[in-house]
């Protein structure tokens, strides 16, 4: 009954005028950012530029100072894999605990971390900041990553105790029987098989690290280790209007995550259903 | 264990596999052996972490909800002034019914877009992979990026003016984010925009589920498209309706960067949300214990419609 029909040919075709219309954004922004200034106001906004330059994107990447793009890039790869390491580490150890361990209190912290997925940041938000100032964290790479590893543990315990709870454990039984130690049962026998959870933990994370703003943004403060997004924003702060100046940094910024998830879309699209449906 | 350690918000949220988890023999046998997987020490840095950046903060800007702290020097602990002042102050209401219009709004249309395109792509389309990477790439960008192409497109001098009078409704063509009727519609389409393809894949994810076979005998059954769609597929994929709605309203109620990007909360206060002014009241403001009410408000929200979801969700006849 599910064969390739006419109205199924009907069906594709429609849905692909739905995703170009979906993807219209797309359009304006690589056609006007490839636009020379003289043109910005000439030509309609619909249409492509006339004499298509890059000198936009010369103009992103040669910036200096806080709107240092190449210096934000750099900055914002250090600060999305170490939150990464982070999370994947402390994630998947506390996870494995408190889904494993029968005592009462496991279930007490796995409410502790439910909730704290929740709660909005903004109240500690201050509080926060001053006790990274107190600490000597805010400016610094190191800082931003012990705050975002943080920030996001409950949410990389919750996805991790969720595959644990779906694992049986046969496994861990036989390596205790052959004697192994319980960090080596973890290490060399849980950790290799939990590689589904600590995928959709490294997307759900990269993802929410890489296009942060306003926490870099009030922790890096004033300092020289900007991340892409602020360096972005205050990129944008000194135009106005010029929007083709303005879109040659949103590319910049964007083409890495893009790049990225065009690699590996399936891991992406896979991990985003089948992470939350645990 | 499985069995056992299983939290009954955790079984809302994904009934198939709580129904099958009771049935998995693991938990008298590993019991009965006494085996302990793990110490129990191993979790200690994460919940001392988790508690010191969230509870303990979250704590410490709750007790300031209840004071007139500026953010610096000294306060005066005031009880619930700052609470009344919330319910009296115009800006501050319009942003709760802003918050709730957006996360309401957003959660419908992003679902019922993402429920569509789910049901388009499903079955025998050949390039259904191809469009599926196409309609999720709005989810990989930064709200801030997002913000800013869509900025352009409500432009006055932007491809949505240039449009309306290409096709003769120049008439029709406003500086749609500068009037304060239009401008929290503006907010949602970007914010519908960018929460479609997400909601996309998990229908997918759930539509995967659904048996062709079921599908099929309802066709011979003579049950039509509608009829199926109610009856068959729509019960199969009721995890993943509950799964995108929760997380959309969470996900809307605290909507934040793509305000601040777009219109700022403006113009005149029409597009603030309760985020936006906890952000502007604290730290903007030096009112740091009008913001805290104002967060300690919202985050009574986000858990008073977690809590309703669950409920709603879990009271599925089949359970």
């Amino acid at each position: 009954m599910f064969r390739y029909t006419k109205l199924t040919l009907l069906r594709e075709i429609g849905l692909w005028a739905l995703a170009l219309l979906f993807l219209a954004p797309f359009y304006f922004l690589v056609t006007t950012a490839l636009k020379p200034a003289n043109e910005l106001f000439t030509t309609s906004a619909l249409a492509p530029p006339i004499n298509p330059d890059f000198s936009n994107f010369v103009a992103v990447l040669s910036a200096k100072g806080n709107s240092n793009v190449l210096m934000g890039l750099v900055n914002s790869v250090i600060i999305t894999a170490g939150s990464i390491l982070g999370l994947v580490a402390l994630g998947s150890v506390t996870g494995y605990v408190i889904s494993r361990s029968t005592r009462r209190w496991s279930k007490a912290a796995y409410y502790l971390f439910l909730v704290a997925i929740i709660l909005p940041g903004q109240l500690g938000a201050v509080p926060l900041y001053m006790g990274a100032r107190s600490l000597g964290l805010t400016g610094s790479a190191w800082g931003l990553i012990i705050l975002y590893t943080g920030m996001l543990l409950p949410l990389s315990i919750f996805l991790y105790s969720n595959f644990f709870r779906g694992l049986g454990t046969d496994y861990e039984e036989a390596a205790t029987i052959d004697g192994a130690s319980k960090s080596q049962i973890f290490s060399k026998v849980v950790f290799p098989m939990m590689a589904p959870a600590t995928g959709t933990v490294t997307i759900f994370a990269g993802l929410i690290v890489w296009n942060d703003f306003f926490t870099s943004l009030i922790f890096l403060g004033g300092s020289a280790n900007q991340t892409l997004p602020v360096a972005m924003y205050y990129y944008i702060g000194s135009l106005v209007s010029e929007w083709n100046s303005i879109f040659a940094i949103v590319i910049v910024s964007m083409i890495p995550i893009l790049a990225l998830f065009l690699f590996a879309q399936k891991r992406f699209i896979q991990g985003f259903s089948g992470g939350l449906k645990g | 264990m499985t069995a056992t350690m299983q939290p009954q918000m955790e079984a809302a949220k994904a009934p198939r596999r709580g129904r099958r988890a009771p049935g998995a023999g693991v938990t008298t046998r590993s019991r009965g052996r006494g085996l302990e997987f793990g110490h129990w020490w191993w979790a200690l840095p994460g919940i001392a972490l988790v508690f010191a950046i969230h509870y303990v903060a979250t704590g410490v800007g709750g007790f300031f909800a209840f004071t007139n702290w500026t953010g610096i020097g000294a306060f005066k602990v005031t009880g619930w002034v700052n609470f009344e002042a919330i319910f009296k102050d115009p800006t501050k209401v319009g942003a709760l019914s802003n918050t709730l219009f957006l996360a309401f709004g957003s959660v419908l249309l992003g679902n019922i877009a993402g429920l569509v395109i789910a049901l388009g792509l499903n079955r025998v389309i050949k390039t259904r992979y191809v469009l599926r990477t196409l309609f999720f790439m709005p989810v990989v960008l930064s709200p801030l990026a997002t913000a800013y192409i869509w900025k352009y497109i409500f432009d006055f001098d932007g491809p949505l003016n240039a449009f309306l009078t290409a096709i003769g409704a120049g008439d029709q063509a406003k500086p749609w984010l500068a009037d304060p009727q239009w401008a929290i519609w503006t907010v949602l389409v970007v914010l519908v925009w960018s929460s479609t393809g997400f909601a996309m894949v998990i229908f997918m994810a759930g539509l995967a589920g659904v048996p062709v076979e079921v599908e099929e005998a309802a066709a011979i059954d003579g049950a039509n498209l509608w009829q199926r769609f109610r009856n068959v597929t729509l019960p199969a994929i009721r995890p993943a309706v509950a799964i995108a709605t929760t997380l959309g309203i969470v996900q809307g109620l605290r909507v934040f960067d793509p305000i601040m990007a777009l219109t700022g909360g403006g113009p005149a206060g029409a597009t603030e949300t309760l985020a936006t002014q906890v952000y502007k009241q604290a730290f903007a403001l030096g009112n740091f214990g009008g913001g805290a009410a104002l967060a300690l408000v919202l985050a009574a929200i986000i858990l008073f419609f977690a809590v309703i979801q669950q409920r709603l969700t879990r009271s599925n006849p089949e359970d």
